[in-house]
């Protein structure tokens, strides 16, 4: 019995490999519009769920960078003295998770509401001798994601009058990434199990046809892995050849978007992923989705139809 | 060597084929199994090579109990065991030399090793001048010793055969007859189901009678015993 154990551990020799490789091939030749339909239902799946994803990701980027250029306002109480001020500014710049303290007067805000007015600004002007707001700190968190739990720290501080972040168009924005992830997510599952079924009925169709081989190799002593090995091999073909079409699309498309859109977001705090390594990501994943898919699909097949 | 001790075999439907076998087998014998159709044979040889399990009892083949024998270790027992059919079961798209090799590659036997041992159970079977024919091109005997070159070709210590001239003619029968016999010579155990009466009667060998799944008669150079 020991020898048995031997036998069974040795490695895979590379005749055998070769054989495995040549057999999974005829499999795929033979099965003709099985196999092409397999490949194209890989094919839709990937194309949608790498654009999908390419969609996903970018948006996540533009939330992102918006999200870093949210500015804390914090407001100075009009009753500190500049002894208190003063104070004020170097706690808040003593704090680890802020990045960034600039102070910006009354006046300068005033500017600015007015300039954000446009025309109708003009009748703040009247406000030029009383001045009713306040002077300010702008700061900026570190971590960007943390400028809610800044803001309330802030507000505990001595001589802050208020605190005010544009949080709420960032929110909408993830809000929107959100939605669109999970509606995404539920296409794509339902593709990726059509994709999966097609894959395990052309595996099916290999097995059948050669079902007399099969019972041969089981009567002559050929091991279990012998068996399945081209099985394996041709779902896994059939989820890589199923990638190439749409790592070559969403290549291509990708070049020419940043291509149109990155000279024109330049100087602009709105960013989208450089091509790469971002494209070479995408055709990754897609690539390791396809593989998946294939190996999946012929693993349901060979379970059900090779019972040992 | 192949042992039973009280093997029952009952099949998922009810029907007991196997009832309480006891026997022994020794190395370098040649037995046939007869019996009425539905008598029980198919199923007592195929215990033999762990197509069937048995429900309960002993089967012992070269030291291994392979009722007990994982199914993992299965296809290493297989490799000390030849199978024969009625059918053949040979591969039509293939020649007979790659009918025959296809047993070894598929045991990841080295080509060196499949040519020379390929070409010597050809010569065995004499078929050694039609090794690029295929199935189609062949007789129905020349076929079925495509399938004896099969069997044998990994050297086994046993060949199992299940009614191997069922489909062929007398004097087809008496060829195949002859080739086992040949096999026998060399030290290999024959295990031969059949419903050939004249065989038996003339070329005299063990022969164990089964009916309703129990062994009624087991003699060294028997008749066939009963009208078909
Ligand atoms: N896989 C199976 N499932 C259920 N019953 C079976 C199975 N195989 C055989 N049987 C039954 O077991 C009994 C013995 O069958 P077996 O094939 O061993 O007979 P046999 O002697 O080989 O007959 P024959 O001479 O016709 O080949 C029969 O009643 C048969 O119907
Ligand atoms: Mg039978």
């Amino acid at each position: 019995m020991s020898e048995m154990n031997n036998e069974v551990i040795t490695v895979m020799k590379l005749r055998t490999i070769g054989r495995h490789v040549r057999e999974s091939f005829k499999s795929i030749w033979r099965n003709g519009w099985m196999t092409f339909a397999s490949v194209g239902a890989v094919t839709v799946t990937l194309l949608l769920v790498g654009v999908f994803y390419v969609i996903l990701m970018n948006l996540n980027e533009v939330a992102n960078s918006i999200e870093e250029d949210v500015t804390i306002k914090v407001l100075i109480d009009t009753t500190a003295t500049p002894e208190q001020q003063k104070a004020l500014e170097t706690e808040l710049k003593s704090m680890p998770e802020i990045k960034s303290v600039v102070f910006s007067s009354k006046d300068n805000e005033l500017n600015q509401l007015v300039d954000s007015f446009g025309q109708q600004g003009e009748i703040l002007k009247l406000y030029e001798q009383e001045n009713p707001l306040n002077d300010a700190f702008l700061v900026k968190a570190a971590e960007p994601e943390t400028t809610k739990q800044v803001a309330k720290k802030i507000e505990k501080l001595e001589s802050v009058h208020l605190v005010n972040y544009g949080q709420n168009d960032v929110d909408k924005l993830f809000k929107i990434i959100s939605i669109s992830r999970n509606v995404g997510l539920v296409i794509i599952i339902g593709l990726l199990l059509t994709a999966v079924f097609l894959i395990s009925n052309t595996i099916k169709i290999t097995i059948v046809a050669r079902r007399r081989e099969i019972e041969i190799m089981r009567l002559v002593g050929a091991t279990n892995g012998f068996i399945r090995w081209p099985f394996f091999l041709e779902g896994l073909w059939l989820g890589i050849f199923g990638s190439i079409i749409p790592i070559t699309i969403i290549a291509i498309l990708y070049k020419n978007i940043y291509g149109y859109l990155a000279p024109k977001l330049e100087g602009n705090f709105i960013q989208i992923l450089e091509f790469t390594p971002f494209v070479y990501q995408v055709s990754l994943l897609l690539l390791l989705m396809g593989c998946i898919i294939g190996v999946w699909g012929s693993m349901m097949s060979v379970r059900k139809f090779l019972k040992v | 060597m192949i042992v039973m001790e009280n093997v029952y075999k009952k099949y998922p439907n009810g029907v007991v084929a196997a009832n309480g076998i006891d026997v022994a087998i020794e190395q370098g014998e040649f037995v046939y199994v007869v019996g009425a159709s539905g008598a029980g044979k198919s199923t007592f040889i195929k215990m033999m090579y762990r197509e069937e399990k048995p429900t309960s009892g002993k089967i012992i083949v070269n030291g291994i109990d392979i009722a007990k024998l994982k199914s993992s270790k299965v296809p290493l027992f297989r490799r000390s065991i030849g199978v024969v059919f009625q059918d053949f079961k040979l591969l039509p798209s293939l020649t007979v030399y790659e009918n025959v090799a296809f047993a070894l590659e598929v045991i990841e036997e080295s080509p060196r090793i499949i040519k020379k041992r390929v070409m010597e159970v050809l010569e065995l079977v004499n078929l050694k001048h039609k090794t690029r024919m295929l199935p189609s091109e062949l007789s129905g005997g020349e076929q079925q010793r495509v399938s004896i070159a099969r069997s044998i070709v990994n050297s086994p210590s046993i060949v199992i055969a299940d009614e191997p001239t069922g489909n062929l003619d007398p004097d087809t029968s008496w060829e195949i007859m002859k080739t086992f016999e040949q096999i026998n010579s060399h030290g290999t155990t024959i295990v031969m189901a059949t419903h050939n009466k004249d065989i038996v009667n003339t070329k005299k060998h063990r022969v164990i009678a089964i009916d309703g799944g129990m062994i009624v008669r087991d003699e060294q150079r028997g008749d066939y015993g009963y009208e078909a």
